[in-house]
């Protein structure tokens, strides 16, 4: 065994399972990297934060170097942080933060939610619960139709010439199109001819997700190499037969990556189209009506609830993706 | 010009889906007849190849469209406060060209160029630094890889808040955009010159600097240039939707949104139009110095 062999010192590690070992030989440089920005993140928060300190400090009746707030006013942040060392201390409690701390934004983002639920008002409209379902359930329909448009408009670009040089360089151009500016008319108009709700959000994120499902299917549907083409063709087999028994798994691989892709950008466009339908409901909405009243906590956690959702959806793809792979034998 | 024959499962194909149209509507069945017809030109340039069918292919697919949406706008009698038509919106972009040019230069010039320069640059300083010690790319990149992928365009409100309504906020906006994939892709590049030609650098006891600006660099330049060009499109998107959460009485989103809201809807056609046409200058431009810079790549051969 070549674990016999190692010095008294790794034979701890050597005991250990291989998985534990590589992942967090994996992980740990991760964790310095999130440390050291959380850190950054509590130090931002004193400059940041030190006016609104001080004149809490000072309404609580503590001496502040230049009294009264309009004297602080134009002074520069950090010449406030020097003079007044010892009062600070609210720059991470504040109600109304300019830059709330990531305690803040945890303990709300986990009373918004969790604790919610816990009471049993886990639909209720303040909980980030139901914001999240209304913006999840348009990014998974837009993303339904957008994915499922790109393969089709692949599987055409494949199959025909014409398509391939005629619809293939708008499809590249329809990308350098900022598309999320014209969110905003698409859901008045739809909603003027009376198409409202669900679908003009999940159409922005059809759009968004189309793109990279089609790029990538082009190019994994013509992954196949010509020996194995020719070898179908000895076959006699039909186009048909060549597409369902070739092409298609050849292109699985291309197609679940892009597939992630294209889910991140979905949701992006929904959070996007909730925007100018006057903040009903919705991640989006949260955010919109934070900046409007100027929660800061509730932006943030709107924030921090979008990229969890963005990251629990990559990651279902992720593992729908081993497991599909793996029972067709395309994965080790 | 030769065109193919008209081939008779075509010519029956067309004839019964026009015959259908026609079941529907009289309207219906002149815009199908239009679209085969020219979708007829289309794949007879096609299938006939030549070095011009790849550029005249696609100009003719675009030039359908937009004929084909003139002709159902005006057969439909479509309102315009729904879909105007194109010669309608080419006639308001020609009428306000100087409100269109100040805008463009609000949030392109100012916005999304000034942050799309200090995000590259930043990026660019980081990943050198994360280059040096391992520990910080082994953290940085999945950490940026991540953050790339999730709704950054969401910081927008808290930017604005920050930086105020001026083009400050739109381009901090955009500077959060574009860093996190020009990054990654930075970094990755790092590493692309392989194990032989680092020993070659070696054997030439080139110091850590010159490894990098003579081998590393060049190398990375094509990663570079991905990041650099999917950034472009980044650049423009944050620069508008930053304008939603507030921004003075001028700039692309600006005008977008209450255009919207007057229902003059050319207008924001006219708008999207300029946001195209910098958004695929941009991209072009940034491939053609791409081309310059990496003339030694086999993609550019």
């Amino acid at each position: 065994m070549a674990e016999a062999a190692v010095p008294a010192t790794g034979a701890a590690r050597a005991r250990m399972p291989g998985w534990i070992s590589r992942a967090s030989a994996a992980l740990w440089p991760v964790i310095v990297v999130v440390a050291g920005l959380v850190a950054f993140w509590y130090a931002a928060c004193v400059p940041m934060n030190a006016k609104e300190a001080l004149t809490q400090a000072e309404r609580g009746g503590a001496v502040i170097s230049p009294e009264g707030a309009g004297e602080r006013r134009d002074m520069s942040s950090w010449a406030l942080v020097v003079g007044n060392p010892g009062e600070l201390g609210a720059v991470w409690s504040l109600d109304r933060p300019r830059l709330p701390a990531p305690h803040q934004v945890a303990s709300e983002l986990w009373n918004t939610s969790v604790g919610m639920a816990l009471e049993g008002r886990m639909w209720s409209n303040r909980s980030l619960f139901t914001h999240a379902w209304v913006t999840l359930s348009a990014t998974l329909l837009g993303f339904a139709i957008g994915a499922g448009l790109g393969v089709l408009l692949a599987v055409g670009i494949v199959h025909n010439r014409a398509m391939d040089m005629s619809v293939m360089p708008w499809a590249i151009a329809s990308q350098t199109i900022p598309i999320l500016a014209i969110a905003p008319m698409i859901i008045v108009v739809l909603n003027s001819v009376g198409v409202s709700g669900l679908l003009p959000k999940a159409l922005i994120s059809a759009y968004l997700s189309f793109f990279p499902v089609v790029v990538s299917m082009v190019k994994g549907l013509r992954s196949p190499q010509v020996a194995q083409l020719d070898l179908l063709h000895t076959y006699s087999a039909t186009a048909g037969q060549t597409f369902w028994k070739l092409r298609l798994p050849a292109s699985l691989p291309y197609f679940f990556t892009s597939l992630k892709v294209a889910i991140a950008a979905s949701l992006v466009g929904a959070i996007i189209g909730e925007l100018p339908t006057g903040a009903v409901a919705g991640l989006g909405a949260r955010l919109l009506a934070g900046s409007y009243y100027g929660q800061t906590v509730q932006i943030w956690s709107a924030l921090f609830a979008a990229a969890i959702l963005a990251a629990a959806l990559v990651a279902l793809i992720g593992l729908v993706q081993r497991v599909v792979l793996r029972r067709m034998g395309l994965a080790p | 010009m030769n065109v193919l024959p008209l081939r008779m499962p075509y010519l029956l194909t067309a004839g019964f889906l026009i015959a259908l149209s026609a079941l529907f509507d009289l309207r219906l069945a002149v815009v199908t007849a239009v679209w085969l017809a020219l979708w007829y030109l289309n794949a007879s340039v096609a299938e006939r190849g030549g070095p011009l069918a790849r550029y005249v292919t696609p100009v003719i697919f675009g030039l359908t469209l937009i004929l084909l949406w003139e002709l159902a706008v005006g057969l439909f009698q479509v309102p315009s406060v729904i879909l105007p038509a194109p010669s309608a919106i080419a006639a308001r972009f020609a009428v306000s060209t100087d409100i269109l040019w100040a805008d463009f230069v609000q949030t392109f010039v100012k916005g999304a160029l000034s942050g799309y320069a200090i995000g590259g640059l930043a990026a660019f300083a980081v990943a050198l630094v994360a280059d040096r010690y391992d520990v910080l790319r082994r953290g940085l990149l999945p950490v940026g890889s991540f953050m790339a992928a999730l709704p950054i365009v969401g910081t927008a409100p808290i930017l604005v808040m920050w930086f105020g309504f001026d083009w400050e906020s739109k381009a901090a906006v955009v500077v959060a955009m574009v860093f996190f994939p020009i990054l990654v892709n930075t970094v990755e590049g790092l590493r692309a010159a392989d194990a032989m030609q680092r020993d070659l650098m070696h054997t030439y006891a080139a110091t850590q600097g010159q490894t990098l600006v003579k081998l590393r660099l060049p190398a990375a330049m094509p990663f570079i240039f991905n990041g650099l060009k999917i950034s472009t499109t980044l650049a423009l998107i944050g620069a508008i939707v930053a304008e939603f959460f507030g921004s003075p009485t001028v700039g692309m989103g600006f005008r977008i949104s209450t255009e919207v809201g007057r229902l003059a809807l050319d207008m924001v056609w006219a708008e999207i139009l300029v946001a195209a046409l910098a958004g695929s200058a941009f991209y072009g431009a940034v491939a053609l110095i791409e081309r310059w810079v990496t003339f030694w790549h086999p993609s550019q051969r």
